[in-house]
């Protein structure tokens, strides 16, 4: 059950994380050279406006993108009603999104 | 070559419905013999209350599809000595996806109730009084159309489907198939209502490309590659800089 709006929006939220998956890949290859500690994440993301778009912006698509895969694939395997679907993905966004925000709040501010 | 005097074991699904039951026959093995003339050996010697749909014998009209051995296919095309192996048995139940009303005859009522859903019928822009459209044959849009046109609705590709079998409102491949021929049909005036049929929360959107509509099509049609085009379609239609055409 997807129409073609929520098919698009989920087409282009996973074009828009193409890149930051990339940054976050490479990024953690190259932080983890020499060894990994919490001062040095924090040292280079606490006050870090930019860091705090980027990943506020990862959290917002990967929530938008997984919510609407979730709906679907509930829809197929679990609960064949459409609106429970529908209501249990917008909880799942609504979840993700917090949780993401606050983990992006956590370390860049 | 098997000889006169052996018989192939035979298993069917039935339904006489209200039970789901099997039946188990053993049938005499012919040269060239089709898994259609096996189901008939059995209702005209074994089992006379088995009912099945057939009618022209030659995969013209595709009324006989059924499963098997677990594939769907038309009955009347295939060789029983192409899906059984020596000693083996063969297994042959109704389509999937469908309601059953008794034994290997399904109710193809919401498989053409779909059709008629994705605007699979074609609106005409012209009255018989208008000229002829002259549609040239190397016609980039009517290359498109043909690719997909010559479906005989055996519902085979609608049983194979595993996105209908676990989404009863999906409209399924044979009735998206029909509508991008008649959206890459210069002379159909219905795209709009149709590109709109399609993209709606049963539309072409669900399908998730497994091709096994395309795998098991017996016209060797790719409704899968079909869908891909409304897909295409439909979304440069919703986009802001998107065309009428792909």
């Amino acid at each position: 059950m997807i129409d073609a709006r929520l098919y698009l929006l989920q087409r282009l939220t996973a074009i828009a994380m193409l890149p930051l998956i990339a940054t976050h890949l490479i990024l953690m290859i190259v932080a983890i050279n020499g060894g990994l500690t919490a001062e040095e994440i924090l040292g280079r993301t606490q006050g870090s406006v930019g860091w705090a778009l980027f990943y506020g912006s990862f959290v917002i698509f990967a929530a938008i993108h997984g919510a609407i895969g979730f709906r679907t694939i509930a829809y197929e395997w679990l609960i064949p009603n459409i609106r429970i679907c529908s209501v249990a993905s917008f909880g799942l966004l609504i979840v993700l999104i917090g949780l993401g925000l606050r983990a992006v709040y956590a370390v860049t501010v | 070559m098997k000889t006169k005097d052996q018989t192939l074991t035979v298993t069917i699904d039935r339904f006489d419905g209200t039970s789901h039951y099997q039946t188990t026959h053993n049938v005499p093995t012919r040269d060239n013999q089709t898994v259609l003339d096996v189901v008939t050996w059995i209702q005209q010697h074994d089992d006379p209350t088995l009912s099945y749909r057939f009618a022209c014998r030659v995969g013209m009209c595709g009324s006989c599809a059924m499963n098997i051995n677990g594939e769907p296919k038309w009955s009347c095309r295939t060789h029983v000595s192409k899906v059984v192996e020596a000693g083996s048995a063969l297994r042959i139940s109704p389509l999937r996806n469908m309601p059953i009303l008794r034994d290997l005859s399904v109710d193809m009522t919401p498989f053409f109730d779909k059709w008629t859903q994705a605007v699979g019928y074609f609106v005409p822009t012209q009255t018989k009084d208008d000229p002829l459209p002259a549609i040239k044959s190397d016609d980039r849009d009517r290359a498109k159309a043909n690719q997909s046109i010559e479906c005989i609705n055996c519902g085979i590709c609608y049983s194979a489907c595993d996105v209908v079998a676990a989404n009863d409102a999906y409209l399924g491949p044979a009735a998206l198939n029909r509508a991008w021929t008649l959206v890459n049909d210069e002379r159909d005036g219905g795209a709009k209502e149709r590109l709109e049929a399609v993209s709606s929360d049963a539309g072409c959107h669900n399908c998730h490309s497994q091709h096994g509509c395309s795998t098991y099509c017996p016209n060797l049609l790719a409704p899968a590659t079909s869908i891909a085009g409304l897909k295409r379609q439909t979304l440069l239609n919703l986009l802001p800089w998107g065309s009428h055409d792909d």
